[in-house]
């Protein structure tokens, strides 16, 4: 990486699209931090939907800024006002610049209208975590759900977010070469991003398809 | 006589930034010939009062388009209100005198990325919190 003395504030703000070098983080860099961050909430919090309301709170600041940053960089001035658009840049845009990858999949729930699901195979958030049997449901991808629900919110989708751990059954997931990491055994769980939009939203958008 | 130019960022729904500049006074730095204190007062609480009142107008259009740009949104005698909404619809406001379509373009422009470098670039910044120095009038609060 070059050596630049320049103030930050002076740097441009990266190029759209294509990602420069340098901007990647270590995944070990990041999973140091993470499991800082998620001992220094686990110490401070009294339950685990407190602890998870902790992470969510922490990732719902950067969903916010990565909604600017993102709107920003593709510099086609444009903001999503559709329900549907806003999922599709959540589950692309948004997972590609965070985690290098567009999200598994997005399915809308069968028995709510107002619920949709993001499914990520290999959520990095909770790559080198294991949760204690002790700690029962807790999902560490709480973070990344607190993101969504940054992104959603700043947009004008307010929405709640949970993240849960859904183990993976057998053939529902195969790809080659096991692990996209090198040197992991393939997840067992995936990552089901839940998210529940408040009616006022559904009944806007409702209104927008007329 | 050249109109006032009043510019504000609003975020969900408390007002991030202010700035006016008076084109007017700029020049002889004192109170033009004609103009009493008085009635630039009056100018103000009116420049201040037709832009709060167009931000009925901008919810509204918010989502009839997906363009940040949402051009003069309200117009009232001489003066227009121009919008720029960011991603995370925060509120570029400008009020003016009737300028070129570009000029006010290029500004939100200009200022987008300012706004999109303090929003991201600062670890400490919490979201809807003041960008900068407020130089709020203290003719608005009621007295």
């Amino acid at each position: 990486m070059s050596r630049s003395s320049t103030n930050i504030l002076d740097r441009p703000l990266g190029r759209p699209g294509g990602r420069a070098e340098g901007s990647v983080v270590s995944l070990s860099a990041f999973a140091y931090i993470y499991s800082e961050l998620v001992q220094y909430h686990q110490q401070r919090a009294a339950s685990i939907s407190e602890l998870e309301r902790r992470l969510e709170s922490a990732g719902y600041v950067v969903g916010l800024k990565v909604l600017e940053m993102i709107a920003y960089r593709a510099k086609e001035t444009k903001r999503e006002t559709r329900l549907m658009s806003i999922l599709h840049f959540v589950s692309s845009s948004v997972w590609k610049s965070l985690f290098g990858k567009a999200a598994d999949s997005l399915e809308r729930s069968i028995d709510h209208a107002d619920e949709y699901m993001i499914i990520d195979y290999e959520p990095i958030a909770s790559t080198f975590v294991s949760v204690p049997p002790d700690l029962g449901q807790l999902s560490a991808d709480a973070y990344v759900s607190g993101i969504v629900a940054g992104v959603l919110d700043g947009a004008g989708f307010s929405a709640r977010v949970t993240a849960h751990s859904v183990q993976v059954e057998e053939g529902e997931y195969t790809k080659q070469g096991g692990n996209s990491i090198p040197g992991i055994p393939p997840r067992k769980d995936k990552a089901v991003f839940l998210v529940k939009f408040s009616p006022e939203v559904l009944s806007r958008d409702a209104a927008l398809e007329r | 006589m050249s109109s006032p130019v009043l510019f504000v960022i609003v975020g969900k729904n408390e007002p991030l930034f202010e700035a006016e500049i008076d084109t007017s006074l700029s020049s002889t730095g004192g109170t033009p010939g004609g103009v009493t204190q008085q009635q630039s007062e009056m100018s103000t609480r009116q420049n201040y009062f037709v832009l709060h009142s167009a931000l009925d107008l901008v919810e509204k259009s918010a989502w009839t388009t997906n363009s940040m740009y949402l051009r003069v949104v309200d117009k009232v005698n001489q003066q227009q209100v121009s919008t720029f909404l960011t991603a995370a619809n925060v509120k570029f406001m400008l009020l003016h005198g009737g300028k070129g379509e570009e000029v006010i373009k290029n500004f939100f422009n200009e200022v987008y990325g300012y706004y999109v470098k303090v929003r991201t670039y600062m670890p400490y910044y919490l979201p809807f919190s003041n960008v900068g120095i407020i130089t709020y009038d203290e003719c608005l609060t009621p007295s």
